[in-house]
């Protein structure tokens, strides 16, 4: 089946356009509906990869610290966002305790694993062994992590909580609100381009396809 | 057939990957079955059953948005009393210790942001399902705005946990999450399951197409 690497489609409406080379923050938008059909990046493949093992060691911080401790006539207790989602985990409320330990721990953490492995071999424009299907999980993963909404969450709890008790935010916190910025740049929708800045290995689809096959040019 | 004369994909015999986003001939008339030449995916002209899809999870979100309001989602007891508190029953008690702003948060992530999306995302399915023209550009910009907003209504979940996770002074003091946020966060699981499940280009496609 013959490709057209130069060409794009809106994902919106289905218009067809030329790619174009952008310049430094151009983005390409539909002229139909006005979705963003690509940018350019200030990021290279390596500069990523070094972006995400630092959001590796942010994630690890975050989650080994507390986010929040309180104090009530003495008494401490603190918490780290696994055992925020954990608390949920008992009576009839158990079953949201899979979404919440997902949007703001398991998610963010498979994302992180799997671009720091597709990105090194990346580095030097080879696919990982399971790219194709590293690639279709970072998609699939995208829209359910959550560091931001979990950075808004331990804010919102912090003064929910300053009433009634004496409040610190912990050393987690400071992790959690760099893991947030890091995982906006590192696992955007511009992740996409790795497909085209890599070549195909032995083995995937692009390689087992025959060079023409039987299909109208 | 778009307004601004840029050619669609059907006109021009070629497809999208709704994975991977490469442009390859169409060849499902031929092939049903084709994958995609570069990931593997499986290439649909327009995403299955889209507007069923999209418009059962919308459904399943408006019915559980009901008892998710009715219902206690957490319940504290404070030195001996104890009173549960529903998700609206959360904001007012915020507003009236003066605390405005996170008042207006939790409004905007937990009531305004659903309500609006289940008023767009109706909209959306009802004129699709038409093969309406009208405001083609405006109703996908909605769209995106759904698309993009959608996930933060998942901050009351996590507010409720985080809380819940920290005041545990058995006799003292003891928050606990109730059965009113189960509801909840599955109206949030499943309005972006129907957002994600509409394909925008139908927006765009004449009712014969």
């Amino acid at each position: 089946m013959k490709t057209y690497p130069d060409l794009v489609i809106c994902e919106h409406c289905d218009a067809v356009y030329e790619r174009r080379k952008l310049g430094k923050r151009e983005v390409a938008s539909c002229t139909a509906c006005a979705s963003v059909l690509y940018r350019s990046t200030d990021l290279n493949v390596r500069e990523r990869f070094a972006m995400c093992v630092t959001a590796a060691i942010a994630f690890l911080i975050a989650n080994a610290f507390p986010v929040v401790s309180v104090n009530l006539l003495g008494l401490q207790s603190q918490t780290t966002m696994w055992q925020a989602a954990m608390a949920m985990a008992k009576g009839d409320v158990a079953p949201i305790a899979i979404p919440t330990a997902a949007v703001a721990v398991l998610v963010p953490s498979f994302q992180i694993m799997l671009l720091i492995w597709v990105l090194w071999f990346a580095r030097t424009a080879r696919r990982a062994p399971g790219f194709e299907w590293a690639m279709k999980l970072l998609e699939v993963l995208r829209p359910w992590s959550m560091v931001e909404v979990c950075m808004l969450g331990i804010l919102v709890a912090v003064i929910k909580l300053a009433g009634l008790l004496q409040v610190h935010p912990g050393p987690g916190v400071w992790a959690t609100a760099a893991l947030m910025v890091l995982m906006t740049i590192i696992a955007g929708r511009d992740v996409g381009q790795l497909w085209a800045l890599t070549r195909p290995g032995p083995g995937s689809p692009a390689a087992a396809s025959p060079p023409n096959p039987a299909t109208p040019a | 057939m778009s307004d601004t004369g840029a050619a669609r994909a059907h006109e021009l015999g070629v497809i999208g990957c709704h994975v991977c986003g490469i442009v390859c001939d169409d060849v499902l008339d031929e092939h049903p079955l084709a994958g995609c030449p570069r990931c593997g995916s499986s290439l649909h002209r327009r995403r299955p059953d889209s507007l069923r899809r999209s418009a059962a999870y919308l459904i399943a979100a408006f019915i559980l948005y009901i008892p998710a309001n009715l219902f206690p989602v957490m319940y504290t007891t404070f030195l001996g009393s104890g009173f549960a508190s529903t998700i609206l029953g959360g904001i007012i008690d915020f507003w009236n210790s003066g605390s405005y702003g996170i008042a207006l948060v939790i409004f905007v992530a937990s009531i305004l942001v659903p309500s609006v999306k289940f008023a767009i995302m109706g909209m959306l399915l009802l004129t699709s399902w038409r093969g309406s023209d009208w405001a083609r550009p405006q109703r996908t910009r909605l769209y995106r705005l759904v698309e993009m907003v959608g996930y933060w209504s998942f901050l009351d979940v996590l507010v409720v946990a985080i809380v819940s996770s920290l005041v545990e002074f058995d006799a003292l003091s003891e928050t606990q999450p109730r059965v009113g946020i189960v509801f909840f966060g599955a109206v949030v699981i499943l309005t972006m399951l129907s957002a994600m499940s509409f394909d925008a280009r139908l927006i765009w496609d004449d009712k014969h197409e």
